[in-house]
């Protein structure tokens, strides 16, 4: 109890003692300070503290510690202390403690009201827009260069890249796209059922996975898994100075790093689109035949009859532009990273999430124009 | 008159800063053909920026920074990277290229400024990790070899071309004694046999005692240079206390 702790001692003028009893350890609990300042600061001549401590039993630096937050308070009240009751150790430690003086505020502000973070915020977007908008130039730069001849493109690391990024995610993808089949056709038979229309869940499957979500799966698989790389690989290398020991080579790392990546995955979005496109009617197909009991030759007539060229061409041009969203996101966020462990999940979750976001976002635009030009 | 020693690093009214965080101000200083000049200071005072700007990677706030006479920051991009390629960069960290093995890091520099053949870049590959004792380990990953390993290996790299001017970040952070002496005797060396001028920049008093022509002391609380001169002379005859303390590692706080 706080009460046995701490006696104060009002007998001498203008001084206050106080003594301390028993144990001051951390694991057996420290007296709030702020209750004893209220204490202390009552009689309003007091104007010297001195302390006894003949009653003290064992202690650690919780005592030190709640002696350095009263001894600061008395300084802000200018209160002298005098040490000379205190044991011997704390003297030492609270003098180590007190030597250092607490520095001003430094230069850079510290306002957290509302309006200041709303605009900060506001800034920061803007400071993004615009690195953004420099990296797409220094891409399109980069790329000038690179049909002029006048990059220096290692092709064996491109090979590597490609490897991961293509034949690498072959397995998930087949997963992923083979449920999505199943899926579709889960769904469509439930409602055509009712129209006796079975057999149109070969039309469902087929022009649902190859206009649209045979990219859309593959593109969210990619963007989790190479974009996520992507942004990783580069923050880390940004930590490590690695890029900077590029750029005092003289060399662009755009040029030398995000080029072959975006490249590799605007390559390796189509292929992969088309792969899945196939795993997800062979989903539909298998579920259609063994669960739904439709004839395999009619649901393969009605997949070649419903999906046409068009379809084909639209699905590809989504693949396409995902491509190019999940490898600029990726590098991007990794190029901007900071340099801490911290920064590099920061970079690979911002390369994720903004990769998602600008894949839905573009689909809407796709489908809409595809839906205006009426293809 | 011509004079007889020729700046190679000329800095001139240097301001460093942070957006509105100011680090340094008014740096004036320079550095000699073969000179090894040691940028000396306490932790977080701003030496690590003051390199950056040295070697293209920061952009002043104000003043220059010239090189033979050419001031850098007031040239365009392709005259910065035509400078920037005579530089040698040893990083703290080694900053080698992870996905590369000690030879094509060492060789990169090499396919991309210079014509030799495949072959010939082999050889010189070859020679360098030997000039700093990784002969035979060419085909190593950095992660598979150790951190002393990995900044020789980083040296070799940083002196593939033969640079005129080598800058190392704190060469010995990390190090033991032994791997931190070998790597002053070889900053010694390379200043001796390829007249290389170099620019360290540490806060190890064994190393600057050891490799140091010139020192100059940053200090964070003014956040000026505060003196310049010789490592030992500094030592010996400096009037300021916060030189004296770091040289002596705060044994001699004052001196009459």
């Amino acid at each position: 109890m706080p009460a046995e702790k701490i006696v104060l001692d009002y007998s001498k003028a203008k001084t206050l003692c106080i003594r301390l009893n028993g144990d001051w350890l951390i694991t057996t609990g420290i007296p709030k300070v702020n209750e004893v300042i209220e204490r202390i600061t009552q009689p309003k001549d007091i104007q010297q503290l001195a302390f006894d401590t003949s009653g003290i039993g064992k202690w650690d630096s919780g005592l030190v510690a709640f002696l350095f937050h009263l001894i600061r308070e008395c300084e802000h009240k200018h209160i002298g202390v005098d040490f000379q009751g205190l044991p011997s150790g704390a003297q030492k430690l609270l003098a180590l403690a007190l030597k250092i003086n607490e520095k001003a505020p430094t230069e850079r502000r510290q306002d957290n009201s509302f309006f200041i973070r709303v605009a900060d915020k506001a800034l920061k977007l803007t400071d993004n827009i615009l690195s953004l908008l420099n990296f797409l130039g220094e891409i399109a730069v980069a790329f000038g260069r690179l049909i002029m001849g006048r990059v220096y493109f290692r092709w064996d690391e491109f090979m590597v890249i490609l490897q991961h990024c293509g034949a690498d995610a072959l397995v998930l993808v087949s997963l992923i796209s083979v449920l999505v089949g199943i899926i579709l056709a889960f769904i469509g038979a439930s409602q055509l059922k009712l129209f006796g229309a079975q057999i149109y869940i070969a039309n469902i499957v087929g022009i649902g996975m190859v206009r649209v979500m045979g990219a859309m799966m593959a593109a969210i698989l990619i963007s989790g898994r190479t974009g996520a790389s992507f942004a990783a690989e580069l923050g880390l290398m940004q930590t490590n100075e690695e890029i900077d020991a590029l750029q005092t080579l003289g060399v662009s790392p755009v040029e030398f790093l995000v080029i072959p990546r975006i490249l590799a995955l605007v390559i390796m979005m189509p292929l992969l689109t088309l792969y899945a496109d196939l795993m997800g009617i062979l989903g539909g197909f298998i579920m259609s035949i063994t669960l739904l009991g439709l004839n395999p030759v009619e649901y393969w007539q009605h997949t070649l009859s419903s999906v046409t060229l068009s379809n084909l061409w639209v699905g590809l041009i989504h693949s396409f532009v995902f491509g190019i969203i999940i490898a600029v996101a990726g590098c991007f966020h990794g190029m901007q990273c900071r340099r801490s462990a911290s920064a590099v999940g920061e970079a690979t979750t911002a390369g994720v999430v903004s990769a998602i976001i600008s894949i839905v976002i573009a689909t809407a635009v796709i489908t809409f124009v595809c839906q205006v030009l009426g293809v | 008159m011509e004079e007889f020693v020729k700046p190679v690093i000329q800095v001139k009214s240097l301001d460093l800063s942070y957006d509105d965080y100011v680090v340094m101000r008014n740096l004036n200083f320079s550095v000699n053909k073969g000179e090894i000049f040691i940028v000396m200071g306490v932790s977080g005072c701003g030496k690590s920026t003051l390199l950056k700007a040295l070697i293209g990677l920061k952009q002043p706030q104000a003043g220059e920074v010239l090189y033979n006479g050419v001031s850098f920051w007031a040239q365009d991009e392709i005259t910065q990277q035509k400078i920037m390629r005579g530089f040698g960069v040893l990083y703290q960290g080694g900053a080698l290229w992870s996905s590369f093995t000690l030879g094509e890091n060492v060789a990169l520099p090499l396919q991309l400024c210079s014509n030799l053949s495949a072959s010939q870049i082999r050889e010189i590959v070859e020679l360098k990790l030997a000039l700093v004792g990784l002969r035979g380990q060419v085909d190593f990953y950095p992660e598979q070899i150790s951190g002393g390993m990995r900044k020789r290996a980083a040296l070799a790299r940083a002196i593939a071309l033969d640079p005129e001017v080598i800058f190392f970040d704190e060469p010995s952070a990390g190090l033991d004694p032994l791997s931190s002496r070998m790597l002053d005797d070889l900053i010694l060396q390379l200043r001796n046999t390829l007249k290389a001028t170099i620019v360290v920049v540490s806060h190890e008093l064994a190393s600057i005692f050891a490799v140091g022509d010139k020192a100059a002391f940053l200090d964070t609380e003014s956040k000026s240079m505060v003196t310049i001169g010789a490592p030992k002379e500094l030592l010996a005859n400096s009037k300021d206390s916060r030189v004296i303390q770091f040289l002596t590692r705060g044994v001699n706080k004052e001196r009459g």
